[in-house]
């Protein structure tokens, strides 16, 4: 296989990082959603664990984003 | 469709090139003011200025400037206070400047034509290994020796221990690079996406007849992504400024118990 092709395709692979990040941002806000109709009244409080669980997550979907770029244009 | 969009002139790279203005060597260095300078620059004054001014009546009742500022403030102390507890706040000001600074340069990032500072990750990075080498200094100062006891959990079982010693160094060390890439990534990966969605719609228009009636969808689209843009950017300073918050009190309290 050519180095280029090669390069492609891990680039497509790191993509999969995705698969994690919606996985994640999912539970999150899944569960953000059950605990906050069961006990209402603490969900407000919530809200900015619920913002930085989800940042958090998110970021960890985009180092594959980084991953792909690395294979892409520095390698 | 990347090659489809260079041909059309758009390239959704392009906004992250760096273009020097004055030009400056010294020897071997390149200290040339460049755009990436300019809007850190405008950052600085921008947030100095916002910050000044909107302190200068302290009015008891506060204007709508006034209330900004405090809400800013407010919501950073009582961050710093939660996580490191109230000796924390002898570090407030550097916390407060590193959210504010960072704060500016992603929301002036979403002015269209700008540059996005944070979206280079030497800048990113350069900004993690303040908070880095900082919470080094901080823990060997306070702990002596001592600090070196943050890499041994308590309650580890002993044949366990060599394991989780080496885990946990290598996650310490690795805070600088995850903090500054989670920074760096969104504000890439967001004002790509925007460019790309947006050369679409452009594209879409541009086909006219039944396509240009098509591209109202992703225009609608492309309107909600840029809000979500907006608090990420707000988002992402606040989490910078929160995991800065957490390895500060590694460092001030070993194995985080300030209650």
């Amino acid at each position: 296989m050519e180095a280029e092709a090669a390069k492609f395709i891990g680039a497509g692979l790191a993509c999969f990082a995705l698969l994690g990040a919606g996985v994640g941002i999912g539970n999150i806000f899944g569960n953000y959603l059950a605990g906050a109709l069961r006990n209402p009244g603490a969900a407000a409080s919530q809200s900015g664990n619920l913002l930085l669980g989800f940042a958090l997550c998110e970021a960890t979907g985009l180092f594959g984003l980084v991953v792909a770029l690395i294979m892409l244009f520095a390698l | 469709m990347r090659f489809e969009m260079l041909a059309s002139g758009i390239d959704p790279m392009h906004q992250f090139k760096i273009e020097t203005l004055v030009p400056l060597h010294v020897g071997t260095l390149d200290l040339s003011f460049t755009n990436s300078s300019l809007w850190m620059a405008i950052a600085v004054i921008g947030a100095s200025l916002f910050l000044t001014l909107a302190m200068g009546g302290r009015r008891m009742v506060p204007s709508r400037m006034q209330s900004l500022a405090e809400l800013s403030y407010e919501f950073i102390a009582g961050m710093v206070r939660s996580t490191i507890g109230t000796e924390g706040m002898q570090y407030f000001p550097f916390v407060f400047t590193l959210f504010i600074f960072v704060l500016f340069c992603n929301v002036l990032g979403m002015i269209p034509g700008s540059f996005t500072v944070t979206s280079h990750i030497i800048v990113t990075f350069a900004l993690a290994m303040m908070v880095f080498i900082g919470v080094l200094l901080i823990g060997f100062a306070r702990h002596g020796i001592g600090f070196l006891g943050l890499f041994v959990p308590a309650g580890v079982p002993v044949f366990l221990l060599p394991l989780i010693v080496v885990i946990e160094i290598i996650s310490f060390l690795s805070r600088p690079i995850s903090l500054s890439v989670r920074l760096f990534a969104n504000m890439l990966a967001g004002h790509t996406m925007l460019k790309v969605f947006g050369g679409f719609v452009v594209m879409l228009f541009g086909a006219g007849g039944a396509l240009s009636v098509v591209g109202i969808a992703p225009l609608l689209a492309i309107t909600a992504v840029t809000a979500l843009e907006f608090l990420i950017a707000f988002l992402q300073a606040y989490v910078f400024a929160v995991l800065t918050c957490i390895y500060l009190n590694d460092a001030i309290h070993l194995h985080g118990d300030h209650h």
